[in-house]
């Protein structure tokens, strides 16, 4: 199975060094405006989940393009934009449901993230693993165990 | 110009006018950013001899080349004034998403002069500004406010503000920006509130750009391997936040008790960053490109003192804690969401209760000038009281005026545990005696954060020195003393000197600016900086009389504890320090120095 960003959103300290490392390989410049990935940070609620390109098995953003400009790297897994067949249509801005593709005004062009040829300039900046380059797979036995946690804890108060 | 944007936007309130001017390169780099370059700028344009809170005095907000940008903890920018608090120069540093956005948004700095007749707000966003009237937002705290602005600018703006206490003019109000982050000390909130000025709000969507990217990119990624190598950045801060001193500190006999009276507090577990993580921690927040996340998101989810937000971090915990004899960890983290909330300074409320409530144990200050009984350890009355100095209600007024004014008015001064009249933070200098002549010789009074010596006294950072031996502490203190000026006007945060030393600053801030700043050239930036503020604080009519301590810390023994018997041998160092500094025997800058420096 190919590798893709996982996030554990547990990990994240909204810090956005993932979106200023991801700005500057890109742009050459830090502007978070620009990343190809965003912390969504609701502050007030203490919850913070980076928003990545999921790089779908079935891509929406590669479906709708009349331009046929979007395609997979076979080497890195990443949906990638093809600049020189890009019209700037912006369908695929439309149809990701993840936000990932997105009109860069500093760069004028439609963007989105390339897992850096295999090398997520992201992650290696990010301190608590918040996110990270693996193949997706066990994603949801933490998360069952930590159901199974609150399960016994409930139990506790009743039996 | 690369790590500077280049611009800044002087906003003039008396008359409204907004202008963007160019930022000189030579100064940039001969005082790198925020505190150094803001500081030179005050310096070179007001008279020190200014009431600070008078229209003639500058208020300014600047980030340095290091902000916004990924270097380690690269979110910081500076509050630059004359204190009403001291009557000295005034660099107050905070950290958040504030500062980084300026620079997106096409500013280095703002320089705000004049008083605006009416309370107004300035709104910035991508290189144009706008001040827009702010009526209805006077008397808002500081989450009110900036929700309101947001809902009148952009959700994603970001805003720093004043709360009810600086438009009070508590002397210590701060600057809070995205609700939790504060240029706490000095009273650089009540300078804004004598302008009328209740806000900045920021949008950007430019970049920074770097000289050298790739080479930034290497050093920024090895500075971030030691910084995760680190058991203080990667370890303690980030799992306990900065209230993991709370108990080392108290085991050194050096946590402050009851105004200073003992150096240590039977309740240190209570209101620990070990019990805050246990009790009230949601979850570890970092700002801008931090990479430690010492910041506490925390709920105190039931009873009297039920609330949500940031905090507290150790000062805070001693000062409202050990220092008023509370071991209320509930109420102490409720006293600091009102200071948040209101905006003033915790360290400076707390030790001034702490001190109000000496005076009140003594008799000095009699039961018939305050509505509720000031006495040590009483939760209640901290809590209340933190809500009152906020709109000078009561007692809380004669509290707003902080320690050494509170103290001279009942006929004790000495009570006031202060330098320059400003307060000091949660170190005896009895116990770690190179803090003591940090406090003595810190520009903005009694300040922790101008030379940490507590990292080499107690943590052995970069190396182990005896914190009860006076022996060597004055070139210590130097060396932290300029270090930390060069930090500070970078953009970095001082925590990141746990791990990373002058080598490790100048590796992202030369390839970040193209300047070959080097190790050599960026700690004599660092003296550079410290040097023009003892001019200014010189010029504003300070002297060597006021680079003292508390009696109290001179004369009284340490009750207790490992440092018992032990006073502060301030004058032994302080002579030693006027000369490693190359001042003369009244602590004047010298010809010599100031040609050495370039001043």
């Amino acid at each position: 199975m190919a590798k893709v960003l996982v996030v554990d959103q547990d990990k994240c300290t909204a810090c956005r060094r993932c979106e200023l490392a991801c700005s500057l390989k890109h742009t050459g410049e830090f502007n978070p405006a620009a990343a190809r990935l965003s912390v969504a940070a609701f502050l007030d609620d203490d919850y913070y989940l980076p928003v990545v390109c999921q790089h779908c098995d079935e891509p929406a953003c590669q479906a709708v393009c009349p331009a046929g400009a979007i395609s997979r790297d076979e080497k890195t897994n990443a949906v990638v934009i093809n600049e020189d067949r890009c019209i700037g249509c912006r369908m695929c801005i439309m149809a990701c449901p993840f936000g990932a593709v997105d009109y860069s005004v500093a760069e004028q062009k439609v963007v989105k993230c390339d897992l850096c040829q295999g090398e997520p300039e992201c992650v290696l900046n990010c301190p608590w693993g918040a996110l990270e380059y693996k193949e997706p797979a066990g994603q949801a036995l933490g998360k069952r165990l930590q159901i199974a946690r609150r399960v016994q804890a409930a139990l506790r108060e009743v039996v | 110009m690369y790590g500077w944007i280049g611009q800044l936007l002087r906003v003039n309130l008396s008359s409204g006018e907004c202008r963007v001017e160019k930022l000189d390169p030579a100064l940039a780099r001969d005082y790198v950013g925020a505190r150094g370059l803001a500081s030179k700028i005050l310096y070179d344009e007001i008279d020190p001899k200014v009431d600070p809170l008078a229209p003639e005095n500058k208020l300014i907000f600047m980030t340095g080349p290091l902000t916004g940008t990924m270097a380690i903890s690269g979110s910081r920018y500076n509050v630059v004034t004359k204190s009403p608090l001291t009557g000295a120069i005034a660099a107050s540093s905070s950290g958040g998403y504030f500062g980084g956005e300026l620079k997106y948004a096409g500013f280095d700095g703002i320089i705000f002069e004049g008083k605006a007749a009416e309370p107004v707000y300035l709104w910035i966003e991508d290189g144009s500004c706008e001040l827009r009237p702010a009526g209805e937002l006077w008397g808002k705290n500081t989450h009110e406010t900036e929700d309101a602005i947001k809902a009148a600018t952009c959700p994603n703006a970001r805003v720093a503000c004043i709360g009810p206490a600086g438009e009070k003019l508590v002397r210590f109000a701060c600057v809070i920006n995205d609700k939790h982050r504060a240029a706490g000390r000095s009273g650089v909130g009540a300078v804004m509130g004598s302008k009328n000025l209740k806000a900045v709000a920021v949008r950007g969507h430019g970049g920074i750009k770097v000289a050298d990217g790739p080479d930034f990119r290497d050093a920024v990624l090895a500075a971030l391997a030691k910084i995760k190598a680190n058991d203080v950045t990667h370890g303690g801060l980030p799992t306990y936040g900065t209230g993991v001193l709370v108990n080392v500190i108290n085991a050194h006999g050096g946590l402050p008790t009851r105004n200073f009276q003992t150096g240590i507090f039977a309740g240190a577990g209570k209101i620990s960053g070990e019990a805050l993580a246990e009790n009230y921690l949601v979850r570890k927040k970092g700002c801008l490109a931090c990479p430690i996340a010492c910041g506490r998101a925390t709920l105190v989810p039931g009873g009297p003192y039920a609330g949500h937000g940031e905090g507290p971090e150790y000062e805070a915990l001693w000062s409202l804690g050990a220092d008023c004899g509370v071991d209320d960890l509930a109420a102490v983290t409720k006293a600091n969401y009102l200071a948040n909330e209101l905006g003033y300074d915790p360290i400076s409320f707390g030790a001034t209760l702490a001190c109000a409530m000496e005076l009140y144990e003594k008799g000095y200050l009699p039961a018939k000038d305050t509505e509720l009984p000031l006495e040590f350890g009483n939760a209640a009355v901290l809590v209340e009281t933190a809500r009152k100095v906020g709109y000078r209600e009561g007692i809380g007024d004669l509290l707003a005026e902080g320690s050494y004014r509170l103290a001279e008015r009942y006929g004790h001064p000495e009570l006031s545990m202060s330098s320059k009249k400003q307060e000091y933070p949660a170190y005896d200098p009895r116990a770690i005696q190179g803090i003591g002549l940090n406090y003595a010789t810190s520009n903005r009074g009694g300040c922790h954060v101008r030379g940490y010596t507590v990292a080499s006294e107690v943590m052995g950072v970069p190396v182990q020195t005896d914190p009860q031996s006076p022996e060597g502490k004055a070139a210590l203190v130097k060396a932290f003393q300029d270090l930390t000026a060069l930090v500070d006007a970078s953009g970095m945060c001082l925590f990141t000197t746990f791990a990373l030393g002058a080598p490790d600053v100048v590796s992202m801030l030369a390839p970040a600016t193209g300047v070959p700043y080097t190790e050599a050239s960026g700690i004599l930036a660092g003296e550079r900086i410290f040097n023009l503020e003892r001019l200014f604080n010189f010029a504003a009519g300070l002297t060597k009389a006021d680079d003292n301590l508390a009696p109290r810390l001179l004369e009284e023994p340490m009750p207790e504890g490992p440092a018992k018997g032990k006073t502060s041998a301030l004058a032994q160092m302080l002579a030693e320090y006027y000369q490693v500094r190359g001042w003369d025997e009244e602590g004047r800058v010298t010809a010599a120095t100031r040609e050495r420096l370039g001043l």
